[in-house]
């Protein structure tokens, strides 16, 4: 019951073959006994997620139903839940409980969804491991020695390990889809302005946008229905329509141009996930796709870029947490600054204080133009590349990671080559575009790779189908834990 | 060298709140006090994971103060982040225009008296950009520690900066005092003083007669009333003057003014100044206006100071009568609405200027609440114009009206001084004093005319306050020639 897809849990839940209490039940078990050692949860709301259980049960009783009535979601710990305790994985927000819903909060409870708890990352986003995490360093389900990514680990890990039916997590750089392909799930990140971020605590706000983790490309279409659209809330959401973003699937990929860009499978990507990323392109190629042979010669300045502007923003809206109205509080007297200092010393990780400090320095007076303002004309360029490449074709493939899943005592040490490992991901975020990820393989030692699949702004629906597409001629190897 | 030597040249950044209803990224009232923290919400509380929304009016005040400045008004501007921290900065930033205003390039025309002269001026502005208040620290001294009230973060507020264009502490109060007024007539602030809807930061450097190079400026944070601005000005002049004399140099810093102590104090000097690191605010799209939006904005501009001044002196009112009303926004409103009752500027002017001026400077009045209605008043002025009350009735019928409020003519008719001048009344009341006089009517006949006082004076005895004296005069003075 608790590996289904959310399809196949709803035909269950509406047949009445299965109660939304026991759903709710049987994944709570599953947390209690297998958590411990997977550590994706930091927050369980086992009552809450029943009472929520049993107000769904009525709905689907009456017919009331919309496709997430009744099932059961883990939510990151960056997005606000009123009454519950929301961390963002740090000692800065230990006992932080907003008094608020985030809207996509909101969206899901009025779809009749159930919440089953708040999930693990890096702390405030920062991080492609959930290893600098807080309270729950997440493992991979596919191997607890190793890192589930992030820094949506837990939401990718409670997924992939069927801690829940899907989960919401956020991407700002990848956090959504390098998790994602870690943990051999599906990640959508969503055009940027699709979903309102009010309610999510901000890393970088130009970049950050919530999407869904799930077992399928539909399962993401399915959430993404409910949560997208305009919100008063948020000046940045987009106030165009929403599709239906599961409308495009099972279109036919005869004569959609995948575009093949060269630098993304260049130096530095793994042979295997080269080999397994190309030959899913083969397989869209038997499907009737044409290959376009892409170049995006402004990929090397990418990781550059990306970790100026997403720091720059972050030492801005990291700013507003010294100890005063909420959160973590150093036990000192003294002056103000002193206060301040001493909260921020010991509430921050060193991840958190490294990019605080490195997105201070780029904003300062006299660094600005070298630094920030270098970023943002950077942007202007990698946003031209994406256009031409879209003039050219119809959906670009990529590998979503260069490796797969490492251990967890490696690359932490080193930011440098842990910043380095994005650069797949990162153009995305900052072009505004929608990518999804899904497992196209597994290497050696059964270790899942991911393909990202990117499309064209506000074409969500196309990477949901090429992805639904791809995922039918896939046989996914189920994590044994 | 003496002060007289120096040539001051000030500058001013003026901060004034827009009138909005709602605060300028929230819902929260936007409204002066309240209880503490009862005006705010998640998002202007800062609380983590809120977004900015913004205020349209925000934005269409913000144009309407740069019309009313003589700006132009840019097609776009652009939010900033102003980063630095501080307890009454819930953010930790100040949602602010640095690089693109709304407002770019005006000029104001300033009027003032300098050593009994009669002086104009015309200062320029170089932007006004829109901003939201921070919040208000409360410092309990009794237990030690501060407190901090959210009431009046996100209050939407103009920075209106001015060139370095004044040259005298006359002319830059004249400036703030312009520029409030210009504001209360655009309706875009109150720009009440007391509640520091309007305050300023003073710029000022001094330099030698006949030199064209500025000297080195100090910057006096957040002085907040005319007084205070020109005697802030006037303290640096000697401050500056002195160090200047001395052979020193004047430093770069930021300054306070004590108000108590008549003194400023240096803050903190150019080496401690706070690196803002400004950046555009990622949250906040940028704002685009339309044509069609700037003229409607333009055309919705109610009539300013200059215009109803020049209004008021085509009515034939004097020219400084009608700069007094003009003075003040509320008077003058008043003035605008009693002339849709009653059509006679002179008088109303008279009674305003007057009788409500005196009563308000004696502060018997409320300005802002006044118990009566400018209809109110102008049908008074109307009946003390066409001799229904008497001058100085008219004066206690006002009297009560400030006082307590109510109707003038009900209270003339109460009070008995109603003038009727029903004449049939009149002739009756005078047939019976006749009959009853013989004798000083014979008087009368006889040539004797001494006695039509007294007459006159049994006539309005009998007919109590019923016909104006004028009435009075001419029946009885007909009656008794038709007798003669």
């Amino acid at each position: 019951m608790v590996s289904m897809t959310i399809k196949e849990m709803r035909r269950s839940l509406d047949s009445g073959e299965i109660g939304a209490a026991e759903l709710t039940k049987s994944y709570l078990d599953r947390i209690e006994k297998v958590d411990p050692q997977l550590e994706s949860y930091i927050t369980v709301t086992a009552e809450k997620a029943l009472a929520e259980a049993a107000a769904a049960q009525k709905r689907i009783d009456s017919g009331d139903t919309t496709p997430l009535t009744g099932i059961p979601l883990a939510i990151k710990d960056n997005i606000c839940t009123e009454g519950v305790r929301t961390t963002a994985a740090s000692r800065m927000l230990e006992n932080f409980v907003p008094p608020y819903n985030a809207t996509v909060m909101e969206r899901l409870d009025s779809a009749g969804a159930v919440m089953l708890g708040k999930v693990s990352m890096d702390e405030f986003a920062m991080g492609g491991s959930t290893q600098t995490s807080a309270f729950k360093k997440t493992k991979n389900p596919y191997d607890l020695s190793r890192v589930p990514g992030g820094s949506s680990g837990g939401s990718a890990a409670a997924v992939g390990a069927d801690l829940c039916a899907a989960a919401l997590g956020s991407d700002t750089g990848g956090s959504i889809r390098q998790p994602a392909s870690f943990c051999g799930v599906t990640g959508l990140k969503p055009t940027y302005g699709r979903v309102s971020r009010y309610g999510l605590i901000a890393f970088a706000s130009s970049l950050d946008q919530i999407g869904p983790i799930a077992r399928s490309a539909e399962d993401c279409g399915l959430i993404l229905n409910a949560i997208a659209g305009y919100d008063y809330h948020d000046g940045t959401v987009s106030r165009r329509d929403v599709p239906d973003f599961c409308e495009k699937i099972g279109m036919d990929m005869k004569g959609v141009k995948i575009g093949l860009v060269s630098e993304f499978f260049a130096e530095g990507v793994d042979d295997e996930v080269r080999k397994s990323v190309l030959s899913a392109i083969d397989t869209y190629k038997s499907m009737g796709a044409e290959v376009v042979e892409c170049s995006m010669p402004s990929l090397k300045y990418a990781i550059a870029s990306y970790y100026l502007i997403a720091c720059a923003e972050a030492s801005s809206n990291l700013a507003r947490y010294d100890g005063i109205k909420y959160g973590h509080r150093a036990d000192v007297g003294g002056s103000y600054n002193d206060l301040v200092v001493a909260s921020r010393s010991e509430g921050f990780g060193d991840e958190v204080k490294r990019r605080i400090l490195l997105g201070n320095y780029a904003l300062s007076s006299g660094y600005y133009d070298a630094y920030y303002g270098k970023a943002m004309g950077l942007k202007q360029k990698i946003r031209e590349e994406y256009a031409d490449i879209f003039g050219k074709c119809d959906l670009i493939i990529t590998p979503t990671a260069p490796t797969v899943a490492y251990g967890t005592n490696e690359n932490i040490a080193d930011p440098k080559k842990m910043y380095q490992a994005d650069f797949c991901t990162v153009t995305v975020n900052i072009a505004s575009l929608p990518a999804i990820s899904t497992t196209c393989g597994y290497d050696a030692q059964g270790m899942p790779i991911g393909m990202s699949i990117v499309g064209r702004m506000w074409d969500e629906a196309s990477v949901i189908a090429a992805a639904d597409a791809f995922e039918h001629n896939f046989d996914r190897i189920k994590a044994k834990i | 060298m003496s002060v007289s030597d120096y040539i001051p040249v000030i500058g001013l950044e003026i901060h004034s709140e827009l009138l909005t209803n709602s605060k300028v990224f929230c819902t929260c009232s936007a409204e002066f006090g309240g209880e503490k923290n009862t005006r705010c919400c998640p998002v202007c509380s800062g609380l983590p994971g809120t977004l900015p929304i913004i205020n349209r009016t925000a934005v269409e005040y913000a144009i309407k103060a740069g019309y009313a400045l003589g700006c132009e008004i840019s097609k776009f501007s652009v939010w900033d982040r102003k980063n630095y921290f501080y307890p009454d900065l819930p953010k930790a930033y100040q949602i602010s225009e640095l690089y693109h205003p709304i407002c770019l390039e005006g000029a104001v025309p300033i009027e003032y008296e300098e050593n009994g002269e009669k002086k104009q001026k015309t200062i320029r502005i170089n932007h006004i950009h829109l901003e939201e208040d921070a919040g208000k620290l409360v410092h309990d001294d009794l237990n030690g520690v501060s407190l901090c009230d959210y009431n009046r973060c996100g209050v939407p507020l103009v920075e209106i900066v001015t060139e370095p264009d004044m040259r005298s502490p006359e002319e830059a109060r004249t400036l703030v005092e312009t520029i409030a007024l210009l504001l209360q007539y655009a309706g875009v602030s109150d720009c009440k003083m007391e509640e520091g809807s309007i305050r300023a930061d003073v710029n000022i450097s001094l330099m030698p007669k006949g030199a064209t190079e500025f000297g080195t400026r100090a910057e006096i944070k957040n002085v907040n009333s005319l007084k205070s601005i020109y005697r802030t000005i006037e303290y640096e002049i000697k401050r500056q003057a002195q160090i200047l004399d001395r052979g020193g140099k004047v430093i770069q810093e930021t300054r306070r003014f004590d108000a108590n102590k008549g003194e400023t104090k240096s803050m903190r000097t150019k080496e401690d100044a706070h690196d803002y690191k400004y950046f555009p605010d990622p949250d906040i799209l940028q704002v685009n206006l339309r044509d069609e939006d700037l003229e409607r904005i333009k055309s919705s501009l109610p009539e300013m100071p200059r215009e109803r001044t020049a209004k008021y002196i085509a009515m034939g009112i004097p020219e400084k009568e009608a700069k007094v009303i003009v003075s003040t926004k509320l008077i003058s409103d008043f003035f605008e609405e009693a002339l849709t009752v009653y059509d006679s500027p002179k008088s109303l002017v008279n009674f305003i200027n007057g009788e409500i001026m005196r009563r308000i400077n004696l502060g018997e009045i409320d300005i802002e609440k006044p118990a009566f209605t400018a209809k109110e008043v102008a049908r008074l002025v109307e009946m003390s114009d066409t001799e229904k009350v008497s001058k100085n009735d008219a004066k206690t019928i006002f009297r009560e009206m400030a006082e307590k409020g109510g109707d003038p003519e009900e209270i003339a008719k109460r009070e008995g001084m109603l003038i009727v001048s029903d004449v049939s009344k009149v002739t009756g009341v005078i047939d019976e004093v006749i009959a009853a006089n013989e004798k000083a009517v014979n008087q009368y006949k006889s040539g004797d005319k001494k006695v039509f006082g007294f007459l006159m004076g049994q006539c309005s005895k009998q007919l109590r306050g019923a016909a104006t004296p004028k009435v009075i005069k001419e029946e009885l003075e007909k009656k008794l020639e038709s007798l003669c």
